[in-house]
């Protein structure tokens, strides 16, 4: 176990913007004394209690798992109570909202656009068959499947760090992908067919351009990009590893 | 103004809320307010398991399970509630499994399960005369009755309701955070939120309200709770008169992450981990010889802290190990069957407890043991109801017309004095289905009532005056202070003197709080003021805390008072119902737990007879 306590001081650098006081986004930094054991999420909330009660962010659990903290940190997505300071190279740690999704205050963005993204590629189980009186039977290689999009915590890391997505907000992007692929390849499931049909478009999945920025900035450590390229490779011959008829 | 009706209005979107939403929607126009997306509630942190007798592993029954709950709970568990619990756990998982919840699967592909603290059966070899300490001796053995998605659960259960809500065309109202109810003549008739990204305020005219806001950990120092949890409705009804059952009841998790509190799930012993002292000692053995590491959390929390204060700590410190190596299961033969393990399966098993200690404590536990301390974690009490979360007005058991609630932020009650390990998620959707259940009846029975005119004026009032005081000291100063109060005072070991205290404490803080200003004068995602609200809950909670915590003068389950070290049936076989007047301190007064009575040749005994609670 890391025993070091030793207490340092750092320069904490963010993009502020408040509709209500400023015209434009801009730079402020802060001196912030950190230890060993603080997440990114930590020093900032040290700002925000004890030096500027007025910045702006979401959080919730604080340990990766809630999704809230998405931010860019030192230019990077990632979670801010998932990253620790000790792991970052510099003494000076910047600070930003996610790219790509309108900026509400300081580090919250108006997480709307992504929701509906996600909601528009039919995040649930589809099957209209009557259930067993107990549980449908599924094998474990089966559930191994599509065991890894099954992580997802729609933090939009993955969205907000697609260059395409960038370029395009109307992209669906890496997480809608995900959460689609999440059910095309879940043995129960009788909805691939349509959510293949709904991805098949110049705003699906073939706006990809394989940048793996995705991959790495996934708090979850899921392959996102390879979960892309098997939704692209199903529709192309048709094969998810199963009939969804029977 | 900006006015919304619905038949129902659910406060929350966790497990509870959203269950319940699930149900009432089908049949009545239903909105969920919740201050969080649905995504970000803490339901989503519960990681080891669900209970459900299913059996798909070995032979169990919802008897068992109803036994283990009342015997976890220390008996101050309402046994109706508990036989429901058990019994609708079954159809609950079923039904979780039909929403395309993605439980690991056994080899026949049916739902997994695993071990969990304090969940047993009867061992088919006991022995009352057989010499102690060996298998003969055990009167009940673990059982596997914990249904899992590896080790996060709690995900799954979140993102699969999130994904029914979506296919069924729930409405939210995301980030909207609710502050106060709307009563009137004794009946609920609506809420009051702030939409948080324009700080304006809203009104919501309703036939029926559901709390369903989780706990609020967030008032103690060490928790494994999110920072949301703060208890808003609870601490709202708290205000409006009606009563907080069994708060005194707070459970501790005894495997916390050094520090920082975070949750290693007991599922890590359920698999076969084991608990060290400074020593290399395994302590359990001492203080539950039979059930050892799966004892329940309150006695394995305090025979944490006993083996601190013994100096026993590991280095000294204020810690011990929790180890999950897969040579340390295999020494200790702990793991489920008994067969030997290897690290591979202990990574499939926890990949997120691994993570997380990787991440935070920079250990890899398939390598090292991992410090740990015990974290506040889980209310057992809350608001009142009966089993269809009806809210319950006094110890009478009279309901609230139009008021419910369900999960961590209700008592109804079946966690008694201590919660057994996974029943928290079987609770949130038994009576969060049962609840959204009896507000769609409610409201196809019924007219919507006359709405008061301006019910958001003293809300309004509150915030404008907030908002204009000058700033005299940073509210997180008497944050800091309540939460180590609540911890060294009010936490795992309480007194007399150490409860007065935090008495005195937390009145002095309430004080202060009134004279709190804000630097955020903003209306736009001012969350400064949220906090700020938030906090008054916190207080107005650890004030009902502390109270029901002094006036029982006994030790149950979780509530442990060194100046009474023994459960007391003769006084205290009651639920607390702390009650707010004014100002002042609470009143406490008690409610009957209930009973199930059986009539055997003319004579009437108990189904579950108190026993005294050991592992």
């Amino acid at each position: 176990m890391t025993t070091t306590d030793s207490v340092r001081n750092l320069t904490l650098k963010i993009k502020r913007y408040d509709p209500e006081r400023d015209e434009k986004p801009h730079w402020e930094e802060y001196e912030v004394e950190v230890d060993g054991h603080d997440r990114v999420l930590d020093v900032i909330q040290k700002v925000k209690w004890y030096q500027d009660e007025t910045l702006g962010l979401r959080r919730s659990c604080a340990h990766g798992v809630c999704g809230s903290d998405a931010m860019r940190i030192n230019g990077i997505n990632g979670l801010a109570c998932k990253v620790l300071v000790k792991n970052l190279q510099s003494s000076l740690l910047t600070v930003e909202p996610i790219l790509g999704l309108p900026v509400i205050k300081d580090l919250i963005v108006d997480m709307k656009p992504f929701f509906d993204h996600y909601k528009s590629v039919m995040p649930f189980l589809i099957n209209d068959d009557p259930p067993p009186t107990t549980e449908r039977l599924q094998s474990p290689a089966e559930r191994a499947r599509f065991d890894d999009s099954t992580k997802c915590i729609l933090c939009a890391c993955c969205t907000t760090a697609c260059p395409p997505f960038w370029g395009d907000q109307k992209y669906v992007g890496p997480a809608a992908i995900v959460n689609a692929h999440r059910f095309i390849f879940d043995s129960r499931d009788r909805g691939a067919a349509e959510r293949l049909d709904i991805l098949n478009d110049a705003q699906g999945v073939w706006r990809c351009r394989t940048v793996f920025n995705c991959t790495s900035a996934c708090p979850r450590d899921i392959k996102v990009t390879q979960a892309i390229q098997e939704v692209k490779r199903a529709m192309l011959t048709g094969d998810i590893g199963f009939d969804p008829s029977t | 103004m900006n006015y919304h009706r619905f038949d129902c209005i659910i406060v929350g979107a966790g497990g509870a809320g959203m269950m319940a939403a699930l149900e009432s929607s089908r049949k009545v126009g239903t909105a969920v307010v919740s201050k969080l997306y649905p995504t970000r509630s803490h339901t989503g942190a519960a990681q080891g398991g669900i209970a459900a007798a299913l059996s798909n592993l070995e032979d169990d029954s919802w008897e068992n399970h109803a036994y283990d709950t009342i015997k976890g709970g220390d008996y101050l568990v309402d046994q109706t509630a508990a036989e429901i619990l058990c019994k609708e756990a079954v159809d609950c998982i079923y039904e979780l499994e039909h929403m395309g919840l993605p439980f690991d699967r056994t080899a026949d592909g049916r739902i997994s399960q695993r071990r969990f603290g304090g969940h047993t059966k009867p061992n088919p070899i006991y022995d009352p005369s057989a010499t102690p300490g060996t298998d003969a001796a055990k009167p009940r053995i673990p059982v596997m009755r914990a249904c899992h998605a590896a080790d996060r659960t709690g995900h799954m259960i979140l993102q699969t309701l999130y994904q029914q809500c979506i296919k069924q065309g729930v409405t939210f109202f995301d980030e909207f955070h609710m502050l106060d109810l709307i009563m009137v003549d004794g009946e609920c008739r609506g809420i009051v939120a702030i939409e948080i990204a324009t700080g304006q305020l809203h009104t919501f005219h309703a036939k029926s309200v559901l709390l369903a806001t989780g706990g609020f950990g967030r008032m103690f120092k060490t928790s494994s709770n999110a920072y949301a949890l703060t208890g808003d409705g609870p601490a709202i009804a708290y205000r409006h008169g009606l009563p907080l059952e069994d708060m005194e009841f707070y459970q501790f998790h005894p495997t916390g992450i050094y520090r920082l509190g975070i949750l290693l799930s007991e599922a890590c012993r359920g698999d076969g981990g084991v608990m060290f002292n400074g020593k290399g000692e395994r302590f359990m053995d001492v203080y539950a010889p039979n059930l050892k590491d799966l004892a329940s959390r309150d006695v394995c929390s305090r025979s944490i802290e006993q083996e601190l204060r013994a100096g026993r700590g590991v280095n000294g410190k204020d810690y011990v190990y929790l180890d999950i190596r897969a040579e340390t299961i295999n020494k200790y033969k702990t793991s489920p069957t008994g067969s030997d393990v290897d690290s591979h399966w202990v990574e499939k098993r926890l990949p997120d407890i691994i993570d997380f200690a990787r991440t935070y404590l920079g250990v890899d536990p398939i390598k090292e043991p991992m410090p740990i301390q015990p974290t506040a974690h889980y209310a057992m009490g809350g608001v009142p109801t009966d089993v269809h979360g009806r809210v319950l007005r006094d110890t009478s058991g009279e309901v609230v017309p139009g008021l419910y609630a369900a999960g961590e932020s209700a008592c109804v009650s079946v966690h008694g004095a201590n919660r057994l390990g996974t029943n928290s998620l079987v609770d949130l959707i038994v009576f969060g289905r049962r609840s959204g259940k009896d507000m769609a009846r409610y409201a196809l029975d019924r007219e919507f009532q006359p709405f008061p005119a301006n019910p958001e004026a003293p809300t309004r009032m509150a915030i404008d005056s907030l908002l204009s005081r000058p700033r005299t000291e940073p509210w997180v100063k008497l944050r800091d202070e309540m939460q180590k109060t609540m911890m060294d005072d009010c936490g795992v070991y309480r007194t007399e003197e150490r409860l007065t205290r935090a008495r005195d404490t937390i009145a002095g803080l309430q004080v202060r709080y009134k004279n709190l200003g804000l630097q955020d004068k903003g209306t736009v995602f001012n969350t400064n003021l949220l906090e700020v609200l938030e906090l008054g809950c916190l207080l107005d909670l650890s004030e009902a805390t502390v109270a029901s915590a002094l006036a029982r003068k006994e030790s149950r389950g979780a509530h442990s008072r060194e100046d009474f070290p023994n459960r007391d049936d003769t006084q205290f076989f009651g639920h607390s119902f702390a009650t707010k007047h004014g100002d002042g301190q609470p009143t406490v007064t008690y409610k009957n737990v209930d009973v199930i009575t059986l009539e055997k040749d003319g004579k009437t005994t108990t189904k579950y007879p108190l026993e005294i609670r050991k592992y």
